[in-house]
């Protein structure tokens, strides 16, 4: 979607790495550096989490670790902070809130 | 986290608590003065939220654009590194102190990871001073020292509207967190409401990476800042700063409207627009004057900053309201609190920005480390910038009317998903009037952020129309069991500690 998508290119003065992840099983592209809210977001993907009570979608809101409403399963681990995580090549992300077929590119 | 890493102990003279500019000047200025100075930051390198940049792994050598003060930064991390190296500082990153204890050896700290760690990870790393990986261990572990600075900084305060629990809102500072550790943008169109002047440098900010700021809306009126002219004019920096976000408005052509609000977020399952209104002096909608910006990826809010007081409040430290209504420690001209050994530093004695936040630190780790009085130099500077931080707090108040902006079904809580309609009825039937029998009656501020959101709202609701939260309700919204989530093995590991 946004001229941010696939962040690789703009890592000033840095080598032009990519980085491949899996979201809810899929694979996404990601910049070294990038926090795990961070490769979401340059892909369109704003909601990753679903309520308790509600079911309702959540993503990256106060961005410093405060908010936790950004929580993501990583490699396995439950409820991190997509905003604090930094992406790995071959990280295992998965979220609770359902992506719509085509929300991804 | 291995078994074995729990329970593992550093000791030093002096703890801080915090990286960022209160947290590093702190640091500095202790183990300048010959002290063995142990710093525990929940960030996984130094600058915590206002000098924070991209990884340095990624970019080694930050040019500091986009940073105020990046000058202060590079001096400040250079003497840091320094420390390091002479072994005076032990830095342990990407940790958070989840309980603080003070005894007879002065204050212990738990802590644990931020982040959990990849197995490849798991190894102590002991990478060389100067990179802005830490010497700690690689678990959770324990942090001994006889004084303590706490340089926990603080974040946006929020004031619940309509539709704010929706996917694309955030708080301003997380926009600027964002683009700060990322150096991209969340989204490309955005709109920027609350007040203070820290609206600017966010919008700013979006314009000059690409983004589009459809306007930025205060609450406030540039007249507001009137009466306060000679507390403004004793920090003439602050002119220039603002002198260079009028240019950078005027370039991207970004609209600043004053006594503006944000009344409602539009969009089902994500912000796609806001709707708008301006206000009167008090808050209140003026009829007439609602309107809508379409097409939004991204909305930020920010209402002034709320200090992170959990860890001043746990250990007992005497605390007041400030200028903004915000709960902070009560210091001595040495930043000492009520609590012997126990220094706060930053916007955890009252919102204030990093060229205070650096003063008093600066002036807290060289208390810390020896007996010493505080610098006449330091303390004249620290007073002219608490000047303008206090005439900013009038200048820029939370709207005496926002309750108002609410109806009975907008989210207060967003962790439990309490509406304004159920805080108003434990309040008005159950007698609710204070954060903690709240908390009991509807489960606000008990979800995972632990009111640190919802706190400052909540207790204004439960306080009544046009009445702020009081200290005492403040205090026990940041009366947290824990500092930070914790793993059942670390609490565990009390009892084999002790």
């Amino acid at each position: 979607m946004s001229t941010q998508a696939q962040g690789a290119a703009e890592t000033p003065g840095g080598p032009t790495v990519e980085l491949t992840l899996r979201f809810d099983g899929r694979p996404l592209k990601a910049a070294p550096g990038q926090s795990v809210g961070g490769a979401l977001a340059a892909h369109g993907i704003t909601a990753w989490r679903s309520t308790r009570k509600g079911a309702r979608p959540r993503g990256l809101f106060c961005g410093i670790g405060v908010c936790f409403d950004c929580l993501v399963t990583v490699d396995g681990a439950a409820n991190q902070r997509a905003c604090l995580v930094e992406v790995r090549d071959g990280m295992q992300i998965d979220g609770s809130y359902p992506q719509a077929e085509g929300d991804r590119q | 986290m291995s078994p074995g890493k729990v329970g593992s102990i550093m000791k030093a003279d002096v703890a801080v608590v915090g990286a960022g500019p209160a947290g590093l000047a702190a640091a500095v200025a202790a183990a300048e003065a010959g002290a063995l100075v142990a710093v525990v930051d929940a960030g996984a390198q130094p600058g915590g939220q206002f000098w924070r940049h991209r990884p340095e792994t990624v970019v080694p050598e930050p040019d500091g654009s986009g940073h105020h003060g990046w000058r202060s930064y590079v001096d400040l991390r250079a003497r840091f590194d320094a420390a390091r190296r002479r072994g005076q500082i032990i830095y342990l990153p990407g940790l958070q102190v989840w309980m603080p204890e003070k005894n007879d050896a002065g204050f212990t700290l738990h802590t644990t990871p931020a982040v959990a760690r990849a197995r490849s990870e798991d190894a102590a790393t002991n990478d060389p001073a100067g990179s802005g990986a830490g010497n700690g261990p690689a678990g959770s572990g324990t942090v001994v020292a006889r004084r303590l600075v706490l340089c926990p900084g603080g974040y946006d305060r929020q004031l619940p509207v309509p539709g704010w629990e929706l996917p694309g809102v955030m708080a301003a500072g997380g926009i600027q967190a964002f683009l700060k550790g990322n150096g991209t943008l969340p989204g490309r169109r955005f709109v920027v409401a609350g007040t203070g002047p820290f609206l600017l440098p966010v919008a700013a900010g979006i314009a000059e990476a690409g983004g589009q700021v459809l306007a930025v809306l205060e609450s406030s009126s540039p007249a507001a800042w009137l009466p306060h002219l000679r507390a403004a004019a004793g920090v003439p920096e602050k002119a220039l700063e603002g002198a260079e976000y009028a240019a950078v408005f005027a370039r991207h052509r970004i609209p600043y409207r004053t006594r503006s609000i944000v009344t409602e977020i539009l969009g089902q399952d994500r912000a796609s627009g806001v709707r708008t209104a301006k206000v009167d002096a008090d808050g209140r909608v003026r009829p007439g004057t609602e309107g809508v910006y379409d097409d939004v990826d991204v909305v930020g809010f920010g209402w002034g900053f709320t200090p992170q007081m959990e860890l001043p409040v746990a250990l007992g430290a005497d605390t007041r309201l400030d200028a903004d209504g915000s709960l902070v420690g009560i210091v001595d001209e040495r930043q000492e609190s009520s609590i012997p050994g126990l220094f706060l530093a930053g916007e955890v004695t009252g919102v204030g920005g990093a060229s205070l936040a650096v003063i008093e630190g600066l002036t807290a780790g060289a208390a810390a480390a020896r007996e010493r009085a505080a610098d006449k130099a330091d303390a004249s500077r620290a007073t002219r910038h608490r000047r303008f931080a206090e005439a900013m707090h009038h200048a820029h108040p939370v709207p005496a009317a926002w309750q108002e902006w609410l109806t009975p079904d907008t989210t207060v809580c967003r962790c439990e998903e309490v509406t304004a309609s159920q805080i108003t009825e434990a309040r008005d039937t159950l007698g609710a009037r204070d954060s903690r029998s709240l908390k009991s009656f509807t489960r606000a501020g008990m979800g995972w952020c632990q009111g640190r959101v919802c706190g400052f709202a909540a207790g204004c609701l439960a306080a009544g129309q046009r009445v702020s939260a009081s200290a005492q309700s403040l205090s026990d919204a940041a009366k947290r069991p824990l500092g930070a989530p914790v793993s059942i093995g670390e609490l565990a590991s009390l009892e084999t500690d002790s």
